[in-house]
C-alpha cells in the first residue's frame, strides 16, 4: 500500500489548503465558478429556446441544424480555443474589445463548448417527453407557449441533466481557457484568470504532481457540491 | 350542436381510416361511438379536438366549421371542449396541480382555481390524496384526476376515449358513475368512444357502430340495441364480432 | 398550481446566482489608469518564480499591475506580432533580431543568463558524464541510440537543442528521439518517467531537479562547460507603430525596471535551494552594442 501514499498527501494537502481559507486557492476557486457559471448562464439562455424550437417546429434546415449540434457536443476543445483567440487577438475581428487575456475570454470559450452540450442533452429529454401528455395540454386549453411550458416542465429532470453536464464541462474545460486566458495570476498569486484545471496544468509542469491532484481533489468536491445543491433545489420544486 | 359531414381522414395518402363520416350529436346528449379496435375511433376525437385536420368534409360544432377558424378563434375553439385520453396521461405533478390546469392555462384568479378543485376533488372523491404525485396513483385513481382535470373547464363538450379500457371491474363502475354525474348534474355533451357495448348500452342516449372506417349504423340507443337494421350492428351486439 | 411557482421561484434563484457570479466576472478585469501589462515570456522564467519577485516590486513602483503569459518563445513571439502583448521576455537571440528586423520588436535589452544543461538518468547509458564538448555529447547519444525527449514546440530551448544537432552534424532521426510537445517542466517530467536525455535550462531544472528521477550529464558554461551551452535572455516592447493600442510605456517602463539596478540585484538575489538560477547582464559598463544590433557572428545560428 506504499505506492498508494501519494492518495494521502493530496488529500491531506486538499484539506489543509482548505482549511487554511489559502488567499490564491480561494481565488481560483472563485474564478473557476464564476467563468463556469456565467458560461452556463449564457450557454442555457441559448440552449433552452433553440432546444423548444427544434422540438416542436418543423422548418427547413431542422435536421441540418440538429446534425450540427451533435457534431458541435463533440467540439475539442482547443479548437474552440484557436477560434476564440483567432477572434479575440488585437488585429482579430473583435480585437477592438481588448478581451484576450480577461475571464470574459474565457467565458466565450465555455459558451461555445458548452451550448451544443446542453441544446443536444435538452433536445433528447424534450424528446423524450409523452406525445400523449403534450396533446393533453392542449386539450385542455393550453396554446403553443403554455404547452411549450408543459413539455419544459415534464422533462425538468432531463433539463437539470443537462444543465450540470454543461456546467461540468465548463468547470473541468482546460484547453480554450488556457489559450485565451493566459492562466494568469498576479504576482501575490490572486487568479485573474487561472482556474483550478489550469493551475493543475500549472503544477503537473513544476513537477508538483500531489498539488495538482489536491487541485483536482477540490476541483471534483466542487463539482459534486454543485449536483447535490441542485438535485436538492429539484426536490424542494418537485415537492 | 356537433354536425359532421361526409368525413374522410388517413394518415397515409392511400390509406384512409375514415371514410365518409356523418352523423350529429345534440346538445346535453351523450354519444358512444362503438366499434372494435382500429376502427377509427379514436381518430374522430383527435378530429374533433383539431390535433389533426380532415381530407374532407366538415365538422360543424353550433354551425361553425372547425376547419375554417384563425388561429386565435381555434384556441377558443379548443377551449370550448376537453378530452380525456384512453391513458390519463397526467401532468408529473401533484393531483391538485393537475386538475388546477385547464384554469392556469386561462388565467383563472388563484382563489377561484383553489374553491374549483376542492370542488372536482369532491366530485371524484380523492380529497385526501390532493398533495400527492401523480406517478403514484393507481390506474383507476389517475383516470378520474384525468376526468377531472378536464371538467375543472366547465367544457361544453367533453370527449372520451375509452375511459374504462384496462380497469377492475370496480372502477369501471365509479368511472361509469362519474360520467353520468358529468353529464346528468353539468349538463355538458359528452362523446366517448368504447368497444364495451354493454357500457354504451348503460350510460349513452345515442350510440353509433363504427366498422372498418364507416359509420355503420347511428341513433337512439335503445332502437340500436333493440331494433339495428345493419347486420353488422347485430353481429357485434350479439358478440359474433370479436373485438 | 403551488409547484410552478416554486420551479419559477428556483428559476429564478439560480439564474440571479449565476448572473451575480457572471456580472462580477466580467467586472473583474478593471484596470488602473495606465492599464494592465502583459507580459509574454517562457515557461523556464515563469515556473522559476523569477517574476513573483520581479513583479510585486513594478507594481508597487508603477502602480500597473502585470499578466503574465508563460508559452514557449515562438509562441511568445507571435502573440507579440499580432499585439496581444505589451512586451517579451525570451531567449532566442536570432529568433529575436528576426523578430527586430521585421519591426514587431523595438527597444532590445540583454537582461541576464544561465546556460542550458544536458541532463539525464544517472547510469549514464550513453557514458557522457563530464563531457566539455556538447557536439561530442550528442554523437555519442546518437551513436547509442539512447533515448533523448526533445521539446519540439519552437521554444528557445527547443530552438538550442536544434541548432547544437546541426553543429554535432546529426538529423537526429528514430525512436530514441521523441518531441514531447510540452513546456520546459512537462518535458523535464516526461523525460524523468522515461529515463530519458533532455536539454534544460538551469533556472528549471534548479527549480526542479528534486522531484526528478535525472542528473547532470553535461555541465554549460556556468560549470565550466561548453560556451554553445550559453542561454541569454532578452526582453523587448512591441512597436507601437504598429500595434498602437499596445501599452508601450509601461512596456518601456518594465524594460527600464528590469534592467535596472534594483531589478538586477533582484535577479541575482533570487535563489532555489540556494543556488542562483540567473545572472544579471542587463548592467554593463561598456557600450555592448550587441544588445541592440543583430550579431552574425555569435556561433548561436538557428535556423531549424
Amino acid at each position: 500500500m506504499e505506492s498508494f501514499h501519494f492518495l494521502w498527501v493530496s488529500l491531506t494537502q486538499a484539506v489543509s489548503l482548505l482549511l487554511r481559507l489559502d488567499p490564491p486557492l480561494i481565488s481560483i476557486i472563485d474564478v473557476s465558478l464564476r467563468v463556469a457559471f456565467t458560461a452556463l448562464l449564457i450557454g442555457s439562455a441559448i440552449a433552452i429556446p433553440i432546444a423548444v424550437l427544434l422540438t416542436s417546429k418543423n422548418f427547413p434546415g431542422r435536421q441540418f441544424l440538429r446534425m450540427l449540434i451533435n457534431v458541435g457536443m463533440g467540439l475539442p476543445s482547443v479548437i474552440a480555443g484557436v477560434v476564440v483567440l483567432l477572434l479575440l487577438t488585437a488585429r482579430g475581428p473583435f480585437g477592438a474589445f481588448n478581451l484576450l487575456w480577461t475571464p470574459t475570454a474565457m467565458v466565450i470559450s465555455q459558451t461555445v463548448l458548452i451550448t451544443p452540450l446542453i441544446t443536444g442533452v435538452m433536445i433528447s429529454s424534450l424528446l423524450g417527453v409523452d406525445q400523449r401528455v403534450k396533446d393533453a395540454a392542449v386539450s385542455l386549453g393550453a396554446n403553443r407557449a403554455q404547452r411549450a411550458l408543459v413539455i419544459l416542465r415534464e422533462a425538468h429532470y432531463g433539463m437539470l441533466t443537462a444543465l450540470m453536464a454543461g456546467f461540468g464541462r465548463a468547470i473541468a474545460e482546460v484547453g480554450s481557457v488556457i489559450m485565451v486566458g493566459g492562466n494568469i495570476a498576479w504576482a501575490d498569486g490572486i487568479s485573474h484568470t487561472r482556474t483550478l484545471t489550469t493551475a493543475m496544468i500549472l503544477e503537473v509542469r513544476r513537477g508538483n504532481f500531489e498539488q495538482a491532484l489536491a487541485l483536482g481533489i477540490i476541483l471534483l468536491t466542487l463539482v459534486l457540491v454543485v449536483n447535490w445543491i441542485a438535485i436538492w433545489l429539484q426536490r424542494r420544486a418537485g415537492r | 350542436m356537433i354536425t359532421v359531414e361526409d368525413l374522410y381522414f388517413g394518415y397515409q395518402a392511400d390509406r384512409p381510416i375514415l371514410a365518409g363520416i356523418n352523423f350529429s350529436v345534440a346538445r346535453g346528449d351523450l354519444f358512444a361511438l362503438m366499434g372494435p379496435s382500429g376502427s377509427g375511433k379514436t381518430t374522430i376525437l383527435r378530429l374533433f379536438n383539431l390535433f389533426i385536420t380532415p381530407w374532407h368534409g366538415r365538422i360543424l360544432l353550433d354551425k361553425v366549421d372547425l376547419q375554417r377558424l384563425t388561429g386565435k378563434e381555434r384556441l377558443g375553439m379548443q377551449r370550448r371542449m376537453a378530452m380525456v385520453f384512453e391513458a390519463p396521461a397526467l401532468f408529473n405533478t401533484s393531483v391538485a396541480a393537475n386538475i388546477a390546469y385547464g384554469l392556469k392555462v386561462r388565467h383563472e384568479k388563484r382563489a377561484t382555481i383553489n374553491n374549483a378543485v376542492q370542488e372536482m376533488l369532491a366530485l371524484i372523491g380523492l380529497q385526501k390524496i390532493a398533495r400527492k404525485s401523480s406517478s403514484l396513483l393507481s390506474r383507476g385513481e389517475a383516470q378520474r384526476v384525468a376526468i377531472a382535470r378536464a371538467m375543472i373547464v366547465r367544457p361544453e363538450i367533453l370527449f372520451l376515449d375509452e375511459p374504462t379500457a384496462n380497469l377492475d371491474p370496480h372502477n369501471v363502475s365509479r368511472i361509469e358513475e362519474l360520467i353520468r354525474t358529468v353529464n346528468e348534474q353539468f349538463g355538458t355533451t359528452i362523446v366517448m368512444t368504447t368497444h364495451n357495448m354493454g357500457q354504451a348500452r348503460r350510460l349513452a342516449t345515442t350510440v353509433g357502430f363504427l366498422y372498418d372506417g364507416q359509420l355503420v349504423e347511428w341513433g337512439d340507443t335503445k332502437t340500436i340495441f333493440t331494433a339495428a337494421v345493419d347486420e353488422r350492428t347485430t353481429a357485434f351486439i350479439s358478440g359474433d364480432l370479436v373485438c | 398550481m403551488i409547484d410552478r411557482s416554486k420551479l419559477t421561484v428556483m428559476l429564478v434563484v439560480v439564474f440571479c446566482t449565476a448572473l451575480m457570479f457572471g456580472v462580477t466576472a466580467i467586472g473583474g478585469a478593471a484596470s488602473g489608469p495606465l492599464g494592465n501589462l502583459v507580459l509574454a515570456t517562457t515557461t523556464s522564467t515563469y515556473d522559476s518564480g523569477l517574476l513573483h519577485i520581479l513583479n510585486p516590486v513594478f507594481t508597487d513602483l508603477f502602480g500597473v499591475r502585470v499578466k503574465v503569459i508563460s508559452v514557449g518563445t515562438g509562441a511568445a513571439l507571435e502573440l507579440g506580432r499580432r499585439g496581444d502583448v505589451d512586451l517579451v521576455l525570451v531567449h532566442a537571440r536570432t529568433a529575436e533580431d528576426r523578430f527586430m528586423e521585421e519591426g514587431y520588436g523595438i527597444n532590445r535589452r540583454d537582461v541576464m543568463f544561465n546556460d542550458f544543461i544536458i541532463v539525464g538518468p544517472a547510469d549514464d547509458p550513453a557514458m557522457i558524464y563530464g563531457m566539455l564538448n556538447v557536439t561530442d555529447a550528442l554523437q555519442q547519444i546518437a551513436m547509442h541510440e539512447v533515448l533523448f525527449l526533445s521539446r519540439g514546440d519552437r521554444s528557445g530551448t527547443h530552438i538550442r537543442e536544434r541548432f547544437l544537432w546541426a553543429e554535432a552534424g546529426i538529423e537526429p532521426i528514430g525512436r530514441w528521439y521523441q518531441e514531447s510537445g510540452r513546456g520546459m517542466g512537462d518535458t523535464l517530467v516526461q523525460a524523468s518517467l522515461m529515463g530519458a536525455h533532455t536539454l534544460v535550462d538551469r533556472g528549471t531544472w534548479l527549480a526542479m531537479r528534486e522531484r526528478l528521477d535525472l542528473v547532470v550529464l553535461v555541465e554549460g558554461p556556468l560549470r565550466g562547460g561548453d560556451v554553445r551551452l550559453a542561454n541569454p535572455y532578452g526582453i523587448l516592447a512591441i512597436n507601437p507603430a504598429i500595434h498602437p493600442h499596445v501599452n508601450y510605456i509601461m512596456a518601456m517602463a518594465y524594460i527600464g525596471f528590469i534592467t535596472s539596478p534594483l531589478g538586477q540585484e533582484l535577479i541575482a538575489g533570487f535563489k532555489r535551494n540556494g543556488e542562483q538560477l540567473f545572472f544579471p547582464a542587463g548592467l554593463q559598463r561598456g557600450p555592448n552594442f550587441a544588445q541592440f544590433i543583430p550579431e552574425e557572428c555569435r556561433g548561436d545560428d538557428d535556423r531549424d
